[in-house]
């Protein structure tokens, strides 16, 4: 009687535990379809310069931004919409584009340092 | 020999790039001393300078007079990267060399970028080693580095006290009419440093009630001369704040920004920059961009320095000498 008894209780844990596994991946995927964007892609700053340059994106993407220099630098549109917080070296900025239009941006500590990114 | 041929490529560059509006039939001279920090001498109103790493080569009728005072700049604290990854140690180094000057100056100008990251533990630290030097008034004016994410409002809280609006003020010294101003704000896409309509009215309103015969020295961050416009290396309204100074017999502008020593003297203007506590940049145009000069240790302390100023009334002069820390 005694058998039968744990016997029950632990193949009652075992399913527990494939349910909440289950639900906790469910749960992963939904979060991902979530916010996952359309794509994403990488803007490089290295040697007081923004690489590419020039990018055109559709709608619903991404935008990360990496500091590569010794130096430390940010990413403000030129109408000051879009600002990052100062970027020390390795420091990553994101911005999703949701908007399609022409965004103009630069490092506003070294404003020599101007980009573009064009959004359809 | 190598100074020599540093002196000769830099004059080349810097005759290059003038676009500063400055009247072109005065006496012009760009030299620049890689190796080497500045002291300044002011008398009567000229600025004389010497290396201060040759200092002992000079006579000190040159390097004395009613008024001296050092300049330090870029002292970059909380920066831990190649070359220099010890800034506070190097920041030490040149308070020793101040404290060692025969005579304490009268106070230290400090031109900007005091931290790296603008973070208080960084003000904190470069306020507190400033402490035990033997000149007590540091009187500073903001670099980029120093109003970074808060439109310098913590700057203003620590070192604007009388100011005016982003931290320009002016005070006079033996005679001396002092100058500091703010050219690190609103910097716009694509320009250099910047001004401003408000603080030029009020620079010229500042001038205005000076006798010709004042000597003024200037002090901004970056440069009020086009060292090197495509690394940024000037300041989009200088011609205008230059124009207020013509009159006068003497003037003096001190910068910092570009980490090196260099010198320009154009009609009665005398234009210097002053070497980093921190780490050096490289020459205008000399590397892909002005990011940090990787040099070997041995070499460091040779690219930082202080300046250090020295004012007699009636000579006609103002000298300056830069002074390396190694």
């Amino acid at each position: 009687m005694m058998r039968t008894t744990l016997y029950t209780c632990t193949g009652l844990f075992a399913l527990a535990l494939v349910i909440v596994a289950g639900m906790t991946i469910l749960k992963r995927s939904v979060a991902a379809a979530e916010s996952k964007p359309v794509s994403m892609t990488e803007i490089k700053i290295d040697n007081f310069s923004f690489t590419p340059a020039s990018i055109t994106i559709p709608a619903g993407t991404e935008v990360h931004w990496k500091n590569n220099d010794d130096i430390p630098h940010n990413v403000v549109s030129n109408d000051h919409t879009i600002k990052s917080k100062v970027l020390d070296t390795g420091d990553d900025f994101a911005y999703t584009f949701s908007q399609p239009g022409t965004y103009d941006y630069f490092c506003s500590i070294h404003p020599k340092m101007t980009a573009r990114i064009i959004v359809h | 020999m190598a100074e020599k041929s540093a002196r000769k490529s830099n004059d080349v560059l810097l005759h290059d790039h003038n676009h500063d509006g400055i009247d072109r039939r005065g006496f012009l001279k760009c030299m620049a001393w890689a190796g080497t920090g500045a002291f300044c001498v002011i008398q009567g109103g000229v600025l004389n300078s010497y290396s201060l790493s040759k200092l002992a080569e000079v006579g000190s009728m040159e390097t004395r007079g009613e008024l001296s005072f050092v300049q330090i700049s870029d002292s970059h604290m909380g920066f831990d990267k190649a070359a220099n990854p010890d800034v506070v140690s190097t920041l030490k180094a040149a308070i020793d060399k101040i404290n060692a000057l025969p005579q304490p100056p009268a106070f230290i100008l400090h031109t900007g970028d005091i931290t790296h990251l603008s973070k208080p533990a960084e003000f904190d630290t470069a306020e507190q080693l400033l402490k035990s030097a033997s000149a007590k008034d540091v009187f500073y004016v903001p670099g980029e580095h120093d109003v970074l994410n808060d439109e310098g409002k913590q700057y203003l809280d620590r070192f604007g006290k009388g100011s005016k609006g982003a931290g320009w003020y002016s005070f006079e010294n033996k005679g001396v009419h002092f100058i500091g101003l703010v050219n690190v704000m609103n910097l716009k896409a694509g320009g250099l440093g910047n001004l401003g309509q408000e603080q030029l009215e009020w620079l010229e309103k500042d001038l205005k009630h000076l006798s010709k015969s004042t000597p003024v020295v200037v002090f901004a961050h970056i440069p009020l001369w086009s060292v090197y416009p495509e690394w940024g290396w000037g300041t989009d309204d200088s011609a205008q704040a230059l124009s207020y100074l013509k009159r006068f017999g003497s003037v003096t502008v001190l910068n910092g920004h570009i980490h090196q020593t260099m010198q320009k003297v154009e009609g009665n203007i005398t234009f210097h920059t002053a070497a980093s506590t921190a780490f050096p940049q490289p020459k205008p145009g000399s590397a892909p961009s002005p990011g940090p000069m990787k040099v070997p240790e041995e070499q460091l302390r040779s690219l930082l320095g202080v300046t250090d100023v020295n004012y007699v009334r009636g000579h006609h002069a103002l000298a300056v000498t830069d002074s390396s820390l190694g």
